[in-house]
């Protein structure tokens, strides 16, 4: 089952309606409209013919490596580049030949681009006053979003006077005073340390939600992109391999590219000897054992195919289970104690290393196996995925 | 006894912590390196600061030196004297001769360092804007009048600008004038010279301070609804303004006592207290008065200067 085949299970009854997500309802208008969108750089192609839709409220991740087109694709959205051919369509609205300054999108900087000679609140009222706001209304819209950032007592600070956080919340509020239909998000939370960055994505969660703002994100961390996003565009060398939810992009992933991008996966390579509607069995050297998926794929008998397992999907015992099929001997090679998983490098027969995690639910779990202990793994039928790409 | 034993112990390590911090505090390789500037600055300005101080407060004669002594002894009629003497400063002040020198520095050097500014700044934003590669073909241009001298170059604009010099003959050949200007020996030449020769001054601290910008400021600022003119004003100019102080008062400190400049270009009613301090050291040979001359313009021009740069500095560091 591809993710387009999962998305069906899910087909919309009338009386659901409300609760379906736009982008799963029949007709729906998307907000932001890319459509065909290609951008090259002398002969190097940034963006391949890229088609998008994203919808109102929103929170979209564009997840992708260095180099994958993801951040000139927003630049594009925000007029910094123009696209070599394509439209963008925001709110109804082609933006071709509108500048920066025109429109109704804002962005947020990686490197949050604070200006260092205006206070906090300068910074913050910036836009505004380029629209000729009031200046009572300037004051008035100032400090209620610094309050929603929790930067209300900050204003008069400059920003080489405030910690990494407290910039990123400014950053965050400069882009959001204007009220942009459209938010366009660069690495928000690329600069921060871990801890920081767990506790700002549930904040910016909740300030998305709280002001109905439709936002785009573009990220190379895929946790990030995994709690942020309504919907998560997977990007490789200039073009969209795979968009869904994020559950659907980590256990539906639609090729070994994003298999291998988000999280990371067990591949087997081998053939397809038996291909029924809810089940396929694949005979794989690699794994040294017959595989069995329970899911239908179309494609010609004998193709060579990918079975991809995630690490966490992998049981693992010293004593042969019961199960025949889904069941490899190996050697355990390598573990790594990582504090609440423990990590583990099997080596089967084939010389193929298959990585295991397993949660560590008593303590000194990993004491229960050692360094080159024989050892079984094992996996339900439903928790691998085939691969034809 | 074991105590009072243990307590002395006591207290001799502590007064032993307090001499080995007092050891480390004194960084000895921070010290040499300071030290070498810190030499160079007493040898070759603030002794012979002292040494022209001096030589301000003694009476002009004639004699080798060519001033009275400040000390004199005579060990068989048994007499010192100590005499200062301040009659060169009431001088300077009584005399509207030295302000309105003053005065005239200021302004010709003022006027020609906003001029300085108004070329250098577009010049400096051009090289800051351009590829990294271009950067050092033309930072290297702006460098390059350095290795002519700088008399010739100011001999050269004395070709470009005399009566029948290569701008006139131009002007006339088209057209435009059917009477040769007169702009040799006039302060519109010291402005030129003073504009051409000081420009590169300007140009370095002011790229050097456009260069560093981080450019996404002003696509940030575009994408806040900022116009490019806008953002020029409202981020560039500002961000750029340490650039524009240092390179102001590289050329402003040095115009004001410019000598050779209004001397060459200038005519006779240029007054710059430059001329004023050669004329009263090889025309007059009053060094006593001539150094009064230098020490007033370094204590009423060049040192508030100074000051408020200090400050400023300090305030940048606190903030």
């Amino acid at each position: 089952m591809t993710s387009s085949q999962f998305s069906e299970l899910h087909t919309p009854t009338m009386t659901q309606t409300a609760n379906i997500p736009l982008w799963k309802r029949e007709g729906a208008e998307p907000f932001l409209k890319i459509e065909n969108v290609t951008k090259k750089f002398g002969d190097f192609t940034a963006v391949d013919n890229i088609s998008l839709d994203i919808y109102k409220n929103e929170l979209f991740c564009l997840l992708g490596g260095s180099g994958s087109g993801k951040s000139t694709l927003l630049r594009i959205m925000a007029g910094f580049e123009s696209a070599t051919s394509g439209r963008i369509i925001i709110d109804g609205m082609d933006m071709a030949g509108i500048q920066p300054w025109n429109r109704p999108v804002n962005m947020m900087f990686q490197s949050y681009a604070l200006f260092p000679h205006l206070n906090v609140a300068d910074n913050v009222a910036f836009g505004l006053r380029r629209e000729g706001v009031a200046r009572s209304e300037v004051n008035k819209r100032v400090e209620k979003m610094l309050d929603m950032v929790q930067l209300g007592a900050l204003g008069k600070r400059k920003p080489n006077q405030l910690s990494g956080g407290q910039r990123q919340r400014v950053a965050l509020a400069r882009s959001l005073i204007k009220r942009p239909k459209l938010l366009l998000l660069d690495e928000p939370l690329g600069a921060l340390d871990k801890k920081l960055r767990e506790e700002t994505q549930f904040e910016l969660i909740n300030i998305q939600e709280e002001l109905g703002v439709t936002f785009v994100v573009v990220t190379h961390d895929q946790e990030e992109a995994m709690t942020l996003a309504t919907r998560i565009g997977v990007m490789n060398n200039g073009v969209i391999v795979q968009t869904a939810e994020p559950h659907v992009v980590y256990e539906y992933p639609n090729s070994r590219f994003v298999a291998e991008f988000v999280g990371s996966v067990n591949l087997f390579e081998g053939i397809i000897v038996e291909d029924l509607p809810d089940s396929v069995r694949i005979r794989s050297t690699e794994a040294g054992a017959e595989l069995h998926v329970n899911h239908g794929i179309s494609c010609a008998p004998n193709q060579v195919v990918h079975m991809a397992i995630r690490p966490e999907k992998i049981k693992i015992s010293r004593q042969k289970p019961e199960q025949n099929v889904n069941c490899l001997h190996g050697v355990i090679e390598d573990i790594a104690y990582m504090g609440s998983l423990s990590v583990f490098k099997v080596r089967l027969a084939s010389g193929k290393d298959v990585r295991i995690t397993q949660p560590n639910f008593v303590r000194d779990m990993g004491a229960r196996f050692t360094w080159h202990d024989s050892v079984y793994l094992s996996w339900d039928m439903d928790s691998s995925v085939v691969l034809t790409s | 006894m074991s105590i009072s034993s243990g307590s002395a112990w006591v207290n001799k390590s502590a007064s032993g912590m307090a001499r080995y911090n007092l050891f480390r505090r004194v960084n000895w390789g921070r010290l040499g390196v300071i030290a070498v500037p810190g030499l160079w600055l007493g040898i070759f300005f603030f002794i012979p600061f002292l040494v022209v101080f001096k030589i301000s407060l003694s009476e002009s004669a004639i004699a080798v030196p060519p001033y009275s002594a400040m000390f004199e002894w005579n060990l068989e009629d048994a007499y010192a004297t100590f005499k200062l003497n301040f009659g060169n400063y009431l001088y300077l002040i009584e005399d509207d001769f030295y302000l309105d020198a003053y005065i005239s520095s200021v302004k010709i050097a003022a006027v020609s360092t906003f001029f300085t500014l108004l070329v250098g700044f577009p010049i400096a934003y051009l090289i800051a804007r351009s590829k990294p590669s271009l950067r050092v073909v033309l930072l290297s241009l702006v460098i390059l009048p350095f290795w002519t001298s700088f008399l010739l170059r100011v001999y050269a604009w004395m070709g470009f600008l005399k009566k029948n010099g290569i701008v006139n003959e131009f002007l006339l050949s088209t057209g435009i004038i059917d009477q040769p200007l007169i702009m040799l020996q006039t302060d519109f030449a010291v402005y030129i010279g003073i504009v051409y020769t000081y420009l590169p001054f300007m140009i370095l601290p002011l790229y050097t301070a456009l260069e560093k910008m981080d450019l996404t400021l002003l696509e940030a600022a575009e994408d806040l609804g900022s116009r490019p003119y806008q953002s020029f004003f409202l981020i560039t100019l500002p961000l750029a303004i340490p650039g524009v102080i240092a390179g102001c008062l590289l050329v402003f400190i040095p115009a004001v006592g410019e000598f050779v400049i209004p001397a060459l270009l200038g005519g006779s009613d240029t007054l710059m207290i430059g001329r004023v301090l050669w004329d009263e050291f090889f025309l007059n040979r009053d060094w006593p008065m001539a150094s009064a001359v230098a020490i007033v313009m370094l204590v009423v021009l060049v040192l508030p200067i100074m000051l408020i740069r200090n400050a400023q500095g300090k305030e940048e560091v606190h903030s």
